[in-house]
């Protein structure tokens, strides 16, 4: 059903924009009034509220609705509930109110999205009518954190925990004291022990400071800053700005560090000894805040040493937890579908194109039953709903796998050839490039908020002719396709007009008809390559959006911004799909699984999240960046990832086991931009020091040795020297490299704007 | 704030006198301490507040500069209007005012006139974005074009060259053994890592064809007679970062042709091979100091030869020797180090050439003129230790060819020159030295014959230094010129030396410089013997004076001035 075509797609957007104008307040009404202790379910609510509970009930849902500025809603709810206008201001509190709003919120929505898919998976053409909350909630729910009941908008709610305070002077002898212990503990324990350092400290600096106890908190501030971490040093600086109690108010970084306890993995032993020593010493103000603010993931076995926990930490939330890591992730490839390739007489094939087609339609059909094994690690074929494939699919399909064979091996002894796509005269407005897979396309994003397509080959840009010129071709002729096109106009490059902020995020579909683009206007937009126009804006981040990505099979994209929430959206779909909600911190980057099953986020909260397309699950917390992550990259056999940060390292992920394999270190400045090679052998990485290096990747993956006990503790042994692993660099004069992409036969494109 | 005694952090708090100024410009008269400093210490949270989303908005921008529209959408992800007026993309020039114990900045906006935007004509529309590709590698290998970076950066270049024994860095060694063209780099690398081989191994330069063809067509073109294709190939020499393999070959060529045509006396030549080694230095990505051996004898010979034309009476050879002199200075100050000791080398050369012209009446003028003019350029330092002291002889050897009979108009003209070129240079660093009032007498005391002149020189001098204090320095400004042009007209040599009047008088005497085996100064190495023939076109050729040997950069090669009186 994916196969929409532009037109009729355009058509489903306008009338999905009409159903969502009738639906919008009934469907508010209907997520929000089923709101616990309400009784009835809120379309039918139309009896004067009866018992002083329900009253207030509709009262706080009232309130909600206006806090969120929908007052269509709230005049349907007020009609049919029969209140008076000034009713609504009656004794209800705000966070009785916002709590009733929030909580029901997230499962409404996140049924709605499973049967949103269902409803895809059926495949009706027809837009669906609005179920979902409206994205006035939907802001509401961005905010949204991720421990369950603690999710209330207020942050007096939250920061109450600290209210609870021992003598300020205390503070500083309590922390030394356990200094000196961990100190004086084995070596062997103390690196795990001083794990505890950081998130201590940091909770111990809040806790003084909502108490307002300001010198205190800056004297301890002072005194016990400089013995954490340098890969702390941002959270540090944003924490030493705030001093007092009205700064906690609204500071996100606060807010994480409240409402998400800081994970950390300690041994048995270790954990023991702190215990302890806690206990002997009556030490509870330390010990309150163990328990309340930290998660110490307890496991059996050595104590790691400081390399390992250094390699794992950095993260603004501690580690993943281990079990957040050990849901089986299917990272597997889908099988291909079986298109006969006509090899041997290739030449003659490409003349007559009609022949190809006949000739695999049958194949196709019988291609079930007499396929290649099925990769035990691959998703079942039918797991999540994807497109079917088009005749024009199919037909790239078999360009692709001819030009496959032409296809040059990479090893170390023979590397890519690099062709850089320089921008010039991009006055430092170069957000975003994509390549289309084929090579044919380039696309830039700029901060000047247009979009800009480039045909790299020497076929022209060409839109379809306008609705006047195209009734006066022949429909019936053979060529059609080709009369439509407007040759009047063709050109080089296409210009789109229609964000209204910079350009972050770009992504062309697998099948060259689209283009995504995502803005600091938090709209993505679904550009079509026939007419050059804009087909959809999407709407639902509130916020700047900093990535989007198609997935490899087209239909779904992914997007992600500084609202902190992921969303998979399907093309036809104004509403998302998904909702990936758990990143502490904006969302940087976002990829799709080459098996489209799985989404990976790259985060400023630096860690890498993996998500379960179907499900909705956080299926991987990767930790180990010391930076925000600015670059993904999977490698081609689904098995591995990289990433890459500020910190200037790239780090390569094992996605089976959840476990950091590698560590590439050579980068001096942020990573934009990540590719492996068709054939995963070399890993391509471009960053803002203006180089594109290329690593050895087989060699990278062969050293790791993966026994059952390194998966299960993540004692990880990392190789020592990744210079041995570096193949070669490539300094440009002064362009930073934000793009990298391999062309089909393995040449490395690389894209920036010459800075000069 | 938490910070401020915290050094590696940001500890900028607001000053209370800004609040207060604020507070002013919006109509609140007495704003109270308390209120200052909470208000402060509010803003200045908030403000880094700001810089801190801004920051996220400058990442994502794929940028390392923090411009004002960040700070714009920082303000709008807080819902607050962002600040109209900001737009300028580099810098925002803040002034700073003081007054009244009070300081103040602000952002200067000027008074526009309407009526003159409107009547100026439109600005050149800015460029459009355009795409350009080019080959960052080919099969792992960079190729040497303009829009790469140069194939070995000038700072491996010049560690190369200074220290030969340091270690090769790891990128670059496994890139350099895959290159045929770095073989220099990758046979020092292998001989290292060998730990056996401690001497150099000899390195073969081969040139690709293309490069071949390119040295050929760019030779032909310096020294050929199209003065637009030459312009156009000292460009390309001072611009084209893919020479580095090439360098040897362009060193052996000028020293070489110099080597040959100052004993043929053909002067357009001689500049033209300047002009070569001036494209050369100004190349950045070159870094010449493993050529100097070549490079140096070659422009020495051009500063201090008793001969550079066939006809010194017409031709403009001193404007040659000025280029020279100047090329000379400009490599002292990029290439001398401790351990090559270039500058100190060269000065010595120069003053003993110039000491024993001084004790020999016959020294010709020209040679004089050269190592006063290499010497100038050096700096007021150096003019001040060693030429000053000499004024008094040089001035009274000069009166004696003006004042006395006329014994050759060569002579003549030399001294002439020679005398203006030490009032040009004296004079300025005269002017800065010496204190006022510039007394006649006392500077005829003091410099003899020169003195009066040398008097209302530094008076001319002073008065513009008053008009412009930084053209004080200008001899020694002259060697940062960006590029000092020496052009060869028909009639004889335009360019920075135009302005000297030719005469008409023959030399019979040449001076070269050659290379030889160090110990036999007296017996040139037959090659040289050959041209020294052809050059001596008066005189007894067989009683060759050795003026002075210099060895230069470490003992490579030997440099003898010979003279033929």
């Amino acid at each position: 059903m994916a196969a929409v075509q532009d037109g009729q797609l355009n058509m489903e957007v306008e009338k999905d924009i009409k159903t969502e104008i009738t639906n919008d307040g009934s469907g508010n009404i209907n997520a929000n009034s089923s709101s616990p202790g309400s009784t009835s379910s809120g379309g039918k609510s139309k009896s004067p509220a009866g018992s002083g509970e329900d009253q207030q009930t509709l009262l706080a849902v009232l309130q909600f609705l206006k806090r969120n500025k929908l007052t269509e809603s709230v005049d349907i709810l007020r009609r049919e509930a029969g209140l008076s206008a000034d009713a609504d201001d009656s004794p209800v509190s705000d966070s009785a109110g916002a709590g009733s709003g929030g909580v029901p919120n997230v499962s409404a929505d996140g049924g709605d999205a499973n049967s949103l898919l269902s409803r895809v998976s059926i495949a009706t053409p027809v837009a669906p009518p609005a179920t979902a909350p409206p994205k006035g909630l939907v802001r509401s729910h961005s905010k949204v954190m991720p421990s369950g009941g603690e999710d209330q908008p207020d942050v007096n709610v939250v920061l109450s925990a600290y209210s609870q305070q021992g003598d300020p002077v205390l503070y500083p002898l309590y922390y030394n004291g356990l200094k000196k212990f961990i100190e004086s503990v084995l070596d062997c324990h103390r690196a795990e022990l001083s794990q505890v350092f950081y998130p201590l400290f940091v909770h111990m600096y809040l806790e003084l400071v909502y108490n307002n106890h300001e010198n205190e908190a800056k004297q301890f501030f002072e005194k016990f800053s400089g013995d954490q971490e340098c890969y702390y040093e941002e959270d540090l600086r944003i924490l030493s700005s705030m001093s007092k109690k009205e700064h906690m108010k609204g500071n996100e970084t606060m807010l994480d560090f409240r409402t998400s306890k800081f994970v950390l993995r300690i041994s048995r032993d270790s954990y023991q000894l702190l215990k302890r020593h806690l206990q002997e010493r009556q030490n509870n103000q330390i010990w309150n805040i163990i328990q309340e603010h930290l998660y110490i993931d307890i496991f059996d076995g050595m104590p790691r040493s400081k390399s390992q926990i250094d390699a794992m930490s950095g993260s603004l939330a501690g580690e993943g937890k281990r079990d957040a890591n050990k849901a089986k992730v299917f990272y597997g490839l889908l099988k291909e579908p079986e298109i006969e390739v006509p090899l041997d007489d290739e030449d003659e094939e490409a003349e007559n194109e009609e022949g190809k087609p006949k000739k695999k339609k049958p194949k196709k059909d019988s291609m079930g039953s007499k396929s290649k094994k099925q990769d035990p690690n691959a998703p079942q074929q039918t797991r999540i709903p994807l497109p079917e494939l088009k005749d024009s699919d199919k037909l790239d399909k078999i360009m692709n796998m001819k030009e496959a064979t032409k296809k040059i091996r990479l090893s170390p002894d023979n590397l890519p050839s690099i062709c850089f796509y320089s921008f010039l005269n991009a006055y430092q407005g170069l957000t975003a490039v994509d390549f289309t897979d084929d090579s044919s396309l380039i696309a830039g994003g700029f901060a000047d908020s247009t979009v800009r397509v480039w045909s790299v080959t020497p076929k022209k840009l060409r839109r379809v002719k306008s609705a006047a010129d195209l009734s006066n071709i022949d429909k019936e002729s053979d060529d059609v396709l080709e009369r439509i096109m407007d040759e009047k106009t063709a050109s080089e490059s296409k210009i789109l007009y229609g964000h209204s902020g910079p350009v972050y995020g770009i992504s062309f579909s697998p099948d060259r008809n689209y283009l995504l683009s995502s803005s600091e206007d938090g709209t993505v937009r679904l550009w079509s390559l026939q007419t050059f126009t804009c087909l959809v804006g999407y709407k639902g981040h509130n916020y700047p959006v900093w990535d989007t990505q198609f997935s490899p099979y087209g239909y779904y994209f992914i997007s992600g911004g500084h609202d902190r929430v992921a969303r998979l959206w399907a093309t036809d779909h104004y509403q998302p799909l998904r909702m990936f909600a758990g990143h502490l911190a904006d969302i940087t980057c976002t990829l799709f699984h080459p098996n489209s099953n799985y989404v990976a986020t790259g985060s400023a909260d630096r860690t890498i999240r993996l998500w379960d397309v179907l499900t909705g699950n956080c299926v991987r917390i990767l930790t180990g960046h010391k930076g925000p992550i600015h670059s993904l990259a999977f490698s081609p056999n689904g098995k591995f990832m990289a990433s890459g940060a500020t910190d200037g390292r790239v780090l390569l992920w094992d996605v089976g086991h959840g476990l950091m394999v590698g560590e590439l270190k050579g980068h001096s400045d942020t990573i934009y931009a990540l590719k492996f090679s068709r054939d995963g052998e070399i890993l391509a990485s471009g960053s803002m020091d203006n180089t594109v290096k290329l690593w050895d990747t087989l060699k990278a993956f062969d050293d790791v040795e993966l026994d059952d006990f390194t998966a299960a503790t993540g004692h990880i042994h990392l190789p020592e020297n990744s210079q041995e692993l570096l193949l070669g660099t490539y300094m440009t004069k002064s362009t930073p490299v934000i793009h990298l992409h391999f062309t089909r036969r393995n040449l490395l494109l690389a894209a920036g704007a010459y800075n000069p | 704030m938490a910070e401020e005694r915290r050094p590696k952090q940001c500890t900028v708090v607001l000053p209370t006198e800004s609040m207060k100024a604020m507070a002013e410009s919006i109509g609140v008269g007495q704003l109270q301490e308390e209120s200052c400093a909470a208000l402060s210490e509010e803003v200045s949270y908030r403000i880094k507040e700001i810089a801190q989303d801004a920051l996220k908005f400058m990442h994502h921008g794929k940028r390392c500069k923090l411009t004002t529209s960040d700070i714009d959408y920082a303000l709008k992800l807080k819902n607050v209007e962002p600040l109209y007026g900001f737009q300028s993309q580099e810098f925002i020039p803040f002034r700073f005012a003081s007054g009244g114990g009070r300081e103040l900045h602000f952002y200067e906006e000027k008074e526009v006139d309407l009526s003159d935007i409107i009547n100026t004509p439109l600005p050149r529309v800015p460029l459009d974005v355009s795409l350009k590709a080019h080959w960052l590698s080919i099969e792992g290998v960079q190729p040497a074009i303009p829009e790469n970076p140069p194939p070995a950066p000038k700072e491996q270049q010049k560690t190369e060259s200074t220290e030969p024994l340091k270690a090769v860095k790891p990128g670059q060694e496994e890139e350099g053994s895959t290159q045929k063209g770095q073989g220099a780099t990758s046979a020092e690398a292998k001989g290292k890592k060998d730990g056996l081989m401690r001497m150099k191994p000899r390195s073969t330069h081969e040139l690709s064809v293309e490069q071949q063809l390119y040295y050929k067509e760019i030779t032909e073109a310096c020294v050929g007679s199209c003065e637009a294709k030459r312009a156009e190939a000292l460009q390309s020499i001072a611009t084209d970062p893919g020479l580095y393999q090439m360098l040897p070959r362009f060193s052996t060529f000028i020293s070489e042709g110099v080597r040959v045509n100052v004993v043929q006396n053909n002067l357009a030549l001689l500049i033209y091979l300047m002009r070569m080694v001036k494209a050369l230095m100004d190349n950045p990505t070159l870094y010449l100091e493993k050529y100097l051996h070549e490079l140096i004898p070659a422009v020495v010979t051009c500063i201090v030869s008793k001969q550079l034309c066939l006809r010194p009476d017409v031709d403009n050879h001193w404007a040659l020797r000025d280029f020279a002199a100047r090329l000379m200075a400009q490599s002292c100050k990029t290439f001398s180090t401790t351990t090559n000791n270039i500058q100190s080398r060269i000065t010595k050369t120069f003053t003993k050439v110039y000491n024993n012209c001084w004790l020999d009446d016959k020294t010709q003028w020209t040679t004089r003129y050269g190592c006063i003019a290499g010497l100038s350029e050096l700096g007021p330092d150096v003019i001040k230790t060693l030429i000053l002291p000499r004024l008094t002889v040089e001035g009274a050897r000069i009166k004696a060819v003006s004042d006395g009979p006329v014994v050759s108009n060569i002579d003549k003209i030399g001294a002439d020159h020679v005398q203006n070129l030490l009032l040009k240079h004296c004079a300025s660093v005269i002017a800065k030295a010496c204190p006022l009032p510039d007394n006649v007498e006392q500077y005829r005391a003091d410099y003899g014959y020169l003195g009066p002149m040398l008097c209302s020189h530094v008076v001319k001098a002073r008065a513009q230094a008053a008009l412009q204090a930084q053209q004080v320095n200008r001899t020694t400004l002259t060697i940062t010129q960006p590029r000092p042009t020496l052009t060869v007209s028909q009639s004889g040599i335009g360019g920075s030396g135009g302005s000297r009047t030719p005469s008409i008088i023959k030399v019979p005497s040449s001076l070269t410089l050659m290379s030889t085996r160090p110990g036999t100064p007296t017996q040139p190495s037959p090659p040289a013997t050959k041209y020294i023939v052809m050059a001596t076109s008066s005189g007894s050729s067989s009683t060759q004076q050795v003026l002075w040997t210099a060895v230069l950069l470490g003992g490579i090669q030997k440099i003898a001035l010979f003279v033929n009186p």
